[in-house]
């Protein structure tokens, strides 16, 4: 089976989120960077899918130089190569055309992703990438087993689950509990150094849309402690202060 | 030259950090408390490629250099100083002794079994009466015919109960003569061979020590390693590779300390402030910045040397020394910042400023490292 992953660039979870040049930029200084968490959980499983059907697994990354320590990282998990698109992803589907580009050059069943990245979170490019090569995409995929040439997957819906069955190829964004995140070991990690990562030049396509400015959410205020006898201040503090009820 | 982790360094510290922020950070202060060795923690390890760092992947190994190895310790030291003990003794004591000295034979046998973690590693040099003095040690072997016959008690050994192999360097010559110690392989179910009591410590107490008793223990010339008579010798460069572990274990607790400080420096507020605006304590911290970034040098020196072959007695004490004093100021310091809080259980810092103090003691004694550094710079 011949997988494609595609992984974001993302910065780690627990970051302090800061802005410079006039809140235009995000302020890289000492934050540090992951495979996106909803991507590491779409490489899990294909690595699990390797284990179980053979085949090969392309990571693939459309982000500029910094990122192959990100793409290194999905190499000692367990990927075979890697693609990086040397370009910034400007927008999904900036992105999605540069995925599709990569897809068409290789005869992929799969295309795993993220169901969103964790920076901008715009859960858009898998159906984007879909369109693109006329291929059904399915998000948040929650469970994938391949049998031969059809897949059975659980997606989550509205207030539900739902269980269908695919043919391959088709695009998948993915989240838990399809796999356990895998740690690489140190075998990997050796292995990593050695393995093919590809820098190829980006396909035209249009960027639509433009940051202008980023904007923190307000300040968590202070917390007011209210005696438990004093149900009347409390009552009156949530409806005349807080507004809520 | 480059003063930079590299690319393996950084995975290696994410996938351990990983790795540690499930499986040993919530359990590690009940561990800590009932004295327990997490065995399972160590086959993991195993699965990881943690156990056999410095062993070429043709021994089942990892097949890394000392660089990447540092990281392995300094990585797991942090998270629990113990376990990252036990490391270290596996790695660069036991496996090292065999890898350094041992035959092809020799190799085959025993590297691929403690490079994957199937078995532990013990190391023993240390006598009840002889510590910093061990070449004066009374633990003999006797040849008869094809076999060697172990006498005596090695204690405050790493791994002496549940370890299931172990190197023990006992006298077969004359006391007082440096070439009159040899050492063996000694596999654990051999007859004669026992544990002893398990030591109850103040520190380092994920990481198992007890004694290992031999009476009459009948062993194979075939578990010689190196030749007879070289023992001791062959244990002093092993303890040259092991200083730059002990280094390294002290580097992750001495970040440790420092991070946590650091962090809980500019949390904590009195006098509507954070206590980081006090230079009281901001100048504790920009030393400890400071001594940090030494001891990383020193390390990554005797790290350099002993990659590329060179002497590394005088580096590697040199390094050890000035970290391990740094472990333990530094958890000092630490739980001078955190105030009352640090005094409990509640915060990691507690658990540094007890197993800190191992790093001065272990692998040579401070005095004992300047005892090896005056030797080396007097030449
Ligand atoms: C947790 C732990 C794990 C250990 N693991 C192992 C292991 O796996 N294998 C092993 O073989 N050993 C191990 N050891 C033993 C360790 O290496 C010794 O404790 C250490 O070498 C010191 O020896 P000692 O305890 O007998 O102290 P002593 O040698 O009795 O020293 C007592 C004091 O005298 C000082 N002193 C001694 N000689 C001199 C001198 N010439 N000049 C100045 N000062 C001097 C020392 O510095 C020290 O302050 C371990 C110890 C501990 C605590």
């Amino acid at each position: 089976m011949n997988i494609l992953v595609c992984i974001t660039h993302v910065p780690d979870t627990t970051s302090r989120i800061a802005f410079t040049n006039d809140n235009t930029e995000f302020d890289k200084n000492g934050v540090q960077f992951i495979i996106g968490p909803y991507d590491d959980y779409a490489l899990a499983r294909a690595v699990e899918l390797k284990e179980q059907h053979g085949g090969k697994i392309t990571v693939l990354n459309v982000g500029e130089a910094e990122t192959e320590p990100t793409i290194r990282k999905a190499l000692a998990i367990g990927a075979d190569e890697a693609v990086r698109v040397n370009a910034f992803p400007s927008d999904s589907f900036f992105v999605a055309n540069q995925i599709a580009a990569v897809a068409k050059q290789g005869e992929y069943d799969l295309i795993l992703m993220g169901r969103e990245s964790i920076d901008f979170n715009g859960g858009m490019v898998h159906g984007m990438v879909g369109e693109l090569l006329g291929l059904p995409s399915f998000s948040p995929v929650m469970q994938l087993d391949v049998e031969g040439t059809t897949a059975k997957i659980t997606r989550e819906i509205e207030g539900g689950k739902e269980k269908l069955e695919v043919s391959l190829p088709f695009v998948a964004g993915c989240q838990e509990p399809i796999a356990e995140w895998k740690i690489p070991n140190m075998r990997g990690i050796m292995s990593a150094r050695t393995k093919p990562l590809n820098v190829v030049e980006p396909t035209d396509a249009t960027v639509h849309s433009q940051l202008s400015k980023y904007e923190l959410p307000p300040a968590k205020g202070a917390v007011k402690m209210i005696d438990a006898d004093n149900v009347e201040e409390l009552v009156d503090l949530l409806k005349n202060e807080a507004k809520v009820i | 030259m480059d003063f930079e982790l590299n690319e393996n360094q950084r995975l290696i510290a994410d996938m351990i950090k990983d790795f540690g922020e499930r499986e040993i950070a919530p359990f590690r202060n009940e561990w800590d408390d009932k004295q327990e060795f997490p065995v399972h923690i160590f086959k993991k390890f195993g699965e990881l490629g943690l156990m056999g760092v410095l062993v070429p992947q043709a021994y089942g190994g990892s097949g890394f250099t000392y660089d990447e190895y540092i990281t392995v310790v300094s990585e797991v030291a942090k998270l629990d100083p113990g376990i990252g003990l036990s490391v270290a003794a596996h790695n660069s004591l036991c496996t090292g002794h065999i890898l350094q000295f041992g035959n092809e034979e020799q190799k085959q046998r025993w590297l691929p079994k403690l490079a994957t973690a199937e078995w532990i590693g013990a190391w023993g040099l240390t006598e009840p009466n002889t510590g910093s003095d061990a070449g004066n040690m009374k633990t003999t072997a006797r040849k008869d015919g094809n076999e060697w016959v172990i006498n005596g008690t090695k204690n405050w050994i790493t791994h002496g109960k549940s370890g299931d192999v172990a190197v023990v360097i006992v006298r077969t010559g004359e006391v007082g003569d440096s070439h009159g110690m040899t050492a063996f392989v000694v596999e654990r179910g051999t007859p004669g061979f026992k544990a002893g009591k398990k030591e109850d410590k103040l520190g380092m107490r994920t990481s198992e020590t007890a004694e290992m008793i031999f009476e009459d223990c009948r062993i194979p010339e075939t578990n010689m390693l190196g030749k007879e008579g070289e023992g001791f010798v062959q244990a002093m460069k092993v303890l040259d590779g092991g200083r730059i572990s002990i280094a390294a274990l002290s580097l992750g607790i001495a970040e440790g300390a420092f991070e946590a400080a650091l962090a809980y420096s500019q949390e904590r507020h009195q006098f509507n402030q954070p206590i980081f605006n006090f230079q009281g304590i901001s100048f504790k911290l920009a030393d400890m910045a400071t001594k940090l970034e030494c001891a990383k040098l020193l390390t990554y020196q005797a790290a350099h040397l002993k990659n590329n072959g060179k002497p590394v007695t005088k580096e590697s004490a040199m390094a050890k020394y000035y970290a391990s004093e740094c472990a333990v100021s530094f958890a000092n310091e630490a739980v001078q910042i955190f105030g009352g809080y640090g005094y409990t259980k509640d915060y990691p810092v507690e658990k540094y400023y007890r197993d800190s103090k191992l790093c001065t003691i272990g692998e040579g004694t401070s005095e004992i490292q300047k005892l090896v550094i005056s030797r080396q710079i007097l030449r």
